[in-house]
């Protein structure tokens, strides 16, 4: 099976390390305590967890943009392609094929849906002809925005707006795409259309993807590798499959069975006292 | 009754009676209409950019006319001494965004706007040093700006305009154009409204923030060069200037911050209104009206339409 493949851990395929990295907010609030996950060539890993957990965290410290939210990565290194991204700034980032679509879509919503799609193309020096072509590409992967090329996009629909986010990242012809809480806001249909999309750009275009979710279901049936993070750290990670088989994730993240437990650490406590008691 | 009169009866019969007075009570409303609308153009360009009340667009306005007659007074020919006054300007953007802004990146708005006082004030003192305090005269006629006057004949009266408040509408006119097309048709106007719209996304697809400041300081200077050869070609050249250039201040909140086709409007409307004001209603209040009316303009504006006629559209969906 391709998946199996895909996840073996041979270095020189890794396109993202993130060694035992340490995010700090405000000089105090520590945020990540040790996160360490690599992504390899090709693949779509997903960082799950619940809210708060430091998944928004770490794709910020990865595509440097932690600075604007007074943040800092104070341990630990991030390579891409084996080279240290730590000092970059998210402009040469994005010239080296890293992007981040952030977390509630942040179109420019004063511009066309054609303007923002454009504006991803900042970083280009190829001419118009180039940026036509990937214009055209954009468009064929997601034909609402066709349609909607000439609004507004602050007038488009949330589906829309996210569809817009990530073409506009696709403008810029990354290698990877770091994409943040995809689902949020959409529903149910809309989230699998647009995880089709992934997938397919996935497959076709050659991008690698590392996205944050809550929506574990969904995440874990797209992606080939998953980490579980909980209050900064990873605390499991697996093949995705085998993820959507674990028991404990099952519970605790899929809703499947599960009696209102708080947090995944006490899935062992749990289970060791029900033992116990049984 | 009288009162009322004065308000509602008299001036309009003073209009009606002297057509040719009003149109040339009108003409100096549209010049000093333009020119307001020029420097509140620099005022926008920033705001829009960077979210900041650039506080030192009036001292910009000062200093680029300055160095303009400096280097002519240097002895360089009119055109080098555009030239070279544009240099500075660009000059002063890159100091500015290198010194001040790239420190002060994601600071509260207020602390940027402390910043631009700052400026403003360096900019005075370091200006007095450099061309000293005194008043200079523009060297309108060495750039080929028109100096001359044209009398038309019209309703058995006579209109006089000066050729250069001509210019001055002329210039203002082809300044705008030409924003409006490189912030609407270029890759960088384009990256410039979606910096702002929204600093962490444009950020986030690798538009640079520190070239985009850099560029719009650039055009704010631009424009304030164009502000400071007209103005200083109507009087002088001198530190007062930018007393005027507070005016800019009731010309955004008509017109909006955010709106380069406001700023024009708001500039129009302070001009006319304070103008037919003075004139027609001005005898009443003692004189003096002009002064002031701007500010009252805006305060009533302030209560009704607070984002301004064209400020930009709150978009909200539901």
């Amino acid at each position: 099976m391709s998946i199996a493949e895909n996840i073996e851990p041979l270095n020189t395929q890794d396109i993202l390390q993130v060694n035992n990295i340490e995010v700090i907010y405000n000089h105090v609030i520590l945020v990540l305590k040790g996160v360490s996950l690599t992504v390899p060539k090709g693949g779509i890993v997903a960082i799950l967890g619940a809210n708060g957990a430091g998944k928004t965290t770490t794709l910020r410290a990865i595509s440097n943009l932690l600075h604007g939210e007074r943040g800092a990565v104070t341990k630990g290194n991030i390579l891409l392609d084996g080279q240290e991204i730590h000092n970059l700034t998210p402009n040469e980032l994005v010239r080296r094929g890293c992007i981040q679509v952030m977390e509630g879509r942040h179109v420019f919503e004063h511009l066309s849906v054609e303007e923002n799609l454009l504006t991803g193309a900042f970083t280009r020096k190829e001419g118009n002809a180039a940026i036509k072509r990937d214009l055209e590409m954009v468009y064929d992967y997601f034909p609402r925005l066709r349609e909607r090329r000439r609004s507004l996009a602050g007038y488009t629909s949330g589906g829309e707006q996210q569809m817009c986010a990530v073409g506009r990242a696709l403008m810029s012809r990354p290698k990877m795409i770091l994409l943040d809480e995809p689902s949020m806001g959409l529903a149910p249909q809309l989230v699998d259309e647009i995880f089709e999309i992934v997938h397919a750009l996935n497959q076709k275009e050659d991008v690698t993807f590392l996205l944050a979710e809550q929506n574990t279901n969904v995440a874990l049936r797209y992606a080939t590798y998953g980490y579980i993070l909980e209050s900064g750290r990873v605390v499991m990670d697996g093949e995705a499959k085998e993820l959507r088989e674990n028991e404990d994730v099952k519970e605790f993240y899929l809703g499947v069975g599960g009696e209102g437990r708080r947090s995944f650490r006490d899935v062992k406590h749990y289970k060791r006292r029900k033992r116990w008691l049984a | 009754m009288e009162l009322l009169k004065g308000i509602f009866q008299y001036p309009f019969e003073e209009m009606a009676n002297g057509p040719a007075f009003l149109l040339q009570v009108l003409w100096e409303g549209f010049v000093a209409g333009t020119l307001y609308s020029l420097l509140a153009l620099g005022f926008v360009l920033i705001f829009k950019a960077s979210g900041v009340f650039n506080f030192a667009q009036g001292i910009m306005v000062v200093f680029a006319a300055l160095s303009l007659v400096g280097f002519h007074a240097a002895g360089l020919p009119a055109y080098v001494s555009l030239f070279l006054a544009l240099a500075v300007m660009g000059a002063l953007a890159w100091t500015v965004e290198r010194v001040v802004l790239r420190k002060l990146v994601n600071q509260p708005d207020l602390i940027l706007f402390m910043a631009t006082i700052g400026l403003s004030y360096f900019l005075i003192g370091f200006g007095e040093f450099i061309f000293g305090g005194e008043p200079k005269s523009m060297i309108t006629e060495e750039l080929g700006l028109p100096t001359g006057s044209s009398v038309i004949d019209i309703f058995d009266d006579i209109v006089i305009l000066q050729h250069l408040d001509i210019a001055a509408a002329l210039i203002a006119a082809i300044l705008v154009i030409g924003l409006a097309l490189f912030f609407s048709k270029t890759r960088i106007g384009r990256a410039l409204r979606a910096v702002a719209d929204d600093h962490q996304a444009a950020l986030s697809v690798g538009i640079s923030l520190n070239q985009i400041w850099a560029i719009v300081w650039f055009a704010a200077g631009i424009v304030a060069l164009a502000t400071g050869i007209m103005w200083g070609a109507r009087s002088d050249v001198s530190f007062a200037l930018q007393i005027v250039a507070l005016k800019a201040l009731p010309v955004l909140i008509l017109g909006g911050f955010t709106s380069v086709p406001g700023a024009i409007i708001g500039g129009l409307i302070v001009g006319f209104s304070e103008k037919l004001f003075e004139v027609y209603w001005g005898g009443l209040l003692g004189g003096g009206v002009e002064g002031w009316f701007a500010y009252v303009v805006a305060l009533i504006f302030l209560l009704f339409r607070p984002q301004g006629l064209f400020g930009e559209k709150i978009i909200e969906r539901v």
